[in-house]
């Protein structure tokens, strides 16, 4: 394998947990629900993954805890902000506040611990294929299901009824609401979701990036994952553009110092959040073209009158 | 079962009152119940933890110590998320206020003058200050989202320290250790009361508390924070210029976030090292919060936090849980406080089945 193809494979590697997150986080967003918890869920994904993984020698049993603890812990936002209508950007912090408490709390037990690295699939003959072959066709499942999630959820908000009906309790709540939507479970469908999207993130972070459990060790990638989805105005497929871009400046900091190139380490690191910055700021400059993309109610409380 | 909520006729002054108390009363309980599963007696768990702190008089001292940097940076926020501006990007205001002034004790470190200690204050204000100015900057003039800029910029204002401290900064005395010389005398922070080791951090958090609180509830300023904060359309029928309260409050909080920061430094630990705070700049959120976003109330928020610190620490020592259940604790509070919230603007009705749920709405 040539060095190219090894730094795309680490690309790949670096992007997956960003798309991931970034494109549940879309659908909620699309749903009207700014959930800002995502790196919090996302670490409580990677420590349950991990947990789960050491405790039952299964990865694949892992990645379904990493889901379900996304899934459950998005709830709570979802608790707070649709049934208590608290505003959302507070307590999408407070979710990341708990996370890192929590996991850093449950995962003490395990720091320092190999752990066990999700085995490859490799699909037979399309493997061989040179250069795309160990790309694409001998990944983990993560990746495949990354994709497929990506796939399904481009599909689902542009093709099917469902999503037509989610995009519009984004857009207008109340006339969702007046044509008979149900607003509050439609959104805290696309909440779960989101926070199942996390979980899986934060999976692939402790069982495939770097397969043990470190304290804080999403490092921002949920933070990240949510300036994608305005990078990618809304749109699933300029989220998998825009995390493999990220995931490229991500472990240009590997590259950069294996080549010998004299930065400091620490500016390397500090790339991916400028690189963040510099992209919001092209992204949003043009105050009309943000304003058509985002959706219209997001943000907003529903409180259906009675 | 359903919740409803029923939109108060108007603001109940009760329950904006109440909604912090039983916010921390829930997570007493809560917490009383993560000790038992921790197997430890949730009695004593929560004596240790939020009692023994305040029985001696250093601990007392150790209490202020953690407040300050809490409250001076919750009531910069407070002014933010009053307008409206989700600065959540303190905690690296905080360290480059710290940087800032650290600049004086550690590149000019032989210059001995009383004017050192007043000059560092006023570099870490400029520093927070300038560090706020960035996301300031892009939100009003390019419509950039402040709360990821601000928070981008927490992580790069952490490697920045950790790339001082290790390099340019380090201490050429100190056995390779990453951190910078030990501060002069005349660049510490005297301390505050004779009994203990209570800096002057403290008296500018209170001081500060007071300004804010004056000028939020007698100044045109502060009228005019509320009326854009809560609705920017009546805000710019009143003349007030959402482009001006972007950069009033992100500086002020940043301002403040700054002194914090290099009061910290100069009272509390004298050099830099790579890390300087225990996340003061993201718990003081949940101070903010916690106050009501009210200045004074920000001031008991903030030492209740402090207790936190100091409570992990205590139950490290007595009970051996790990110091990770002070950011738990930390986070139910906010989740609590914010459900509590609720209280004050609706009345929350518990309807037991979907029959009673239509007949009233049959009845409408």
């Amino acid at each position: 394998m040539g060095i190219f193809e090894a730094i795309l494979l680490t690309v790949i590697t670096a992007a997956t947990p960003l798309v991931l997150a970034a494109v549940g986080e879309l659908v909620t967003e699309r749903a009207g629900v700014l959930n800002l918890g995502v790196e919090g869920m996302m670490v409580m994904g990677a420590a349950c993954a991990f947990i789960a993984t050491q405790v039952t020698g299964s990865p694949y049993l892992g990645i379904l805890a990493g889901i379900a603890s996304g899934a459950l812990f998005s709830l709570l936002f979802g608790f707070l902000t649709l049934t208590l209508v608290a505003n959302q950007v507070a307590t999408g912090l407070a979710l990341t506040i708990l996370g890192l408490g929590v996991s850093g709390m449950i995962g003490e037990a395990y720091v320092g611990q190999s752990g066990i690295k999700l085995p490859q699939i490799v699909f037979p003959v399309l493997s061989d294929i040179p250069f795309l072959g160990p790309l694409v066709f001998k990944q983990d499942l993560i990746f495949y299901l990354s994709i497929a999630v990506v796939v399904g959820v481009n599909w689902f908000l542009f093709r099917s009824r469902a999503g037509l009906k989610l995009r519009s309790v984004g857009d207008s709540h109340a006339s969702a609401h007046a044509l008979g939507i149900n607003v509050i479970r439609m959104r805290y469908l696309a909440v779960m979701f989101g926070g199942a999207c996390a979980g899986l993130a934060g999976a692939q972070l402790s069982l495939v990036y770097t397969p043990q459990w470190v304290e804080n060790m999403s490092a921002g990638r949920g933070w990240i994952a949510l300036a994608l989805v305005v990078f990618a105005s809304w749109r699933p497929w300029r989220v998998v553009a825009g995390g493999y871009l990220f995931g490229a400046v991500s472990i240009s900091q590997l590259h950069a110092q294996a080549f010998g190139i004299g930065v400091p380490s620490q500016f390397l690191s500090a790339l991916p959040y400028l690189a963040t910055i510099v992209v919001l700021i092209l992204i949003s400059h043009n105050r009309r073209t943000t304003l058509i993309n985002t959706p219209a109610s997001l943000g907003k409380p529903f409180v259906p009158d009675r | 079962m359903r919740i409803e909520l029923e939109r108060r006729p108007e603001v109940s002054r009760l329950f904006s009152l109440l909604s912090p108390v039983i916010a921390l009363a829930l997570m007493m309980i809560f917490g009383g119940i993560m000790f038992l599963l921790l197997g430890k007696n949730p009695i004593t768990a929560l004596y240790s933890f939020f009692i023994e702190p305040l029985m001696e008089v250093w601990s007392l001292h150790e209490l202020a110590i953690k407040a300050a940097p809490l409250i001076l940076i919750g009531v910069g926020l407070s002014v933010c998320y009053r307008s409206n501006n989700w600065n959540i990007g303190a905690e690296g205001q905080f360290i480059a206020g710290a940087i800032a002034g650290s600049i004086l004790p550690v590149v000019f470190h032989e210059w001995h003058s009383p004017l050192v200690l007043p000059l560092m204050l006023l570099l870490g204000m400029l520093g927070g200050a300038l560090f706020a100015g960035i996301p300031a900057f892009l939100k009003a003039h390019l419509n950039t989202n402040e709360i990821l800029t601000s928070l981008m910029l927490v992580y790069v204002a952490q490697l920045f320290l950790d790339w001082l401290v290790r390099g340019y900064w380090r201490n050429p005395g100190g056995l390779n250790f990453p951190e910078t010389r030990t501060f002069d005398p005349v660049a510490v922070l005297p301390e505050m009361i004779a009994s203990g080791r209570t800096h002057w951090g403290f008296g500018f958090a209170i001081l500060a508390a007071v300004a804010i609180w004056f000028m939020m509830r007698y100044t045109l300023k502060g009228f005019e924070i509320t009326v854009l904060g809560q609705s920017e359309r009546a805000g710019r029928f009143a003349g007030f210029s959402t482009r001006k309260m972007i950069w009033f409050s992100m500086l002020l909080s940043g301002a403040l976030a700054g002194l914090a920061g290099i009061a910290e430094v100069s009272g509390a630990i004298q050099q830099l090292r790579p890390v300087i705070s225990p996340g003061y700049g993201f718990t003081a959120i949940i101070v903010a919060f916690l106050g009501r976003l009210n200045p004074l109330g920000i001031i008991v928020a903030g030492l209740v936090l402090a207790l936190t610190y100091l409570g992990g620490e205590a139950a490290q020592l007595s009970l051996g849980v790990s110091d990770k259940v002070t950011r738990v604790f930390q986070g139910l509070l906010l989740f609590f406080v914010l459900s509590c919230d609720t209280l004050i603007r609706y009345k929350i009705k518990l309807v037991w089945s979907n029959l009673t749920g239509t007949a009233t709405e049959g009845a409408h």
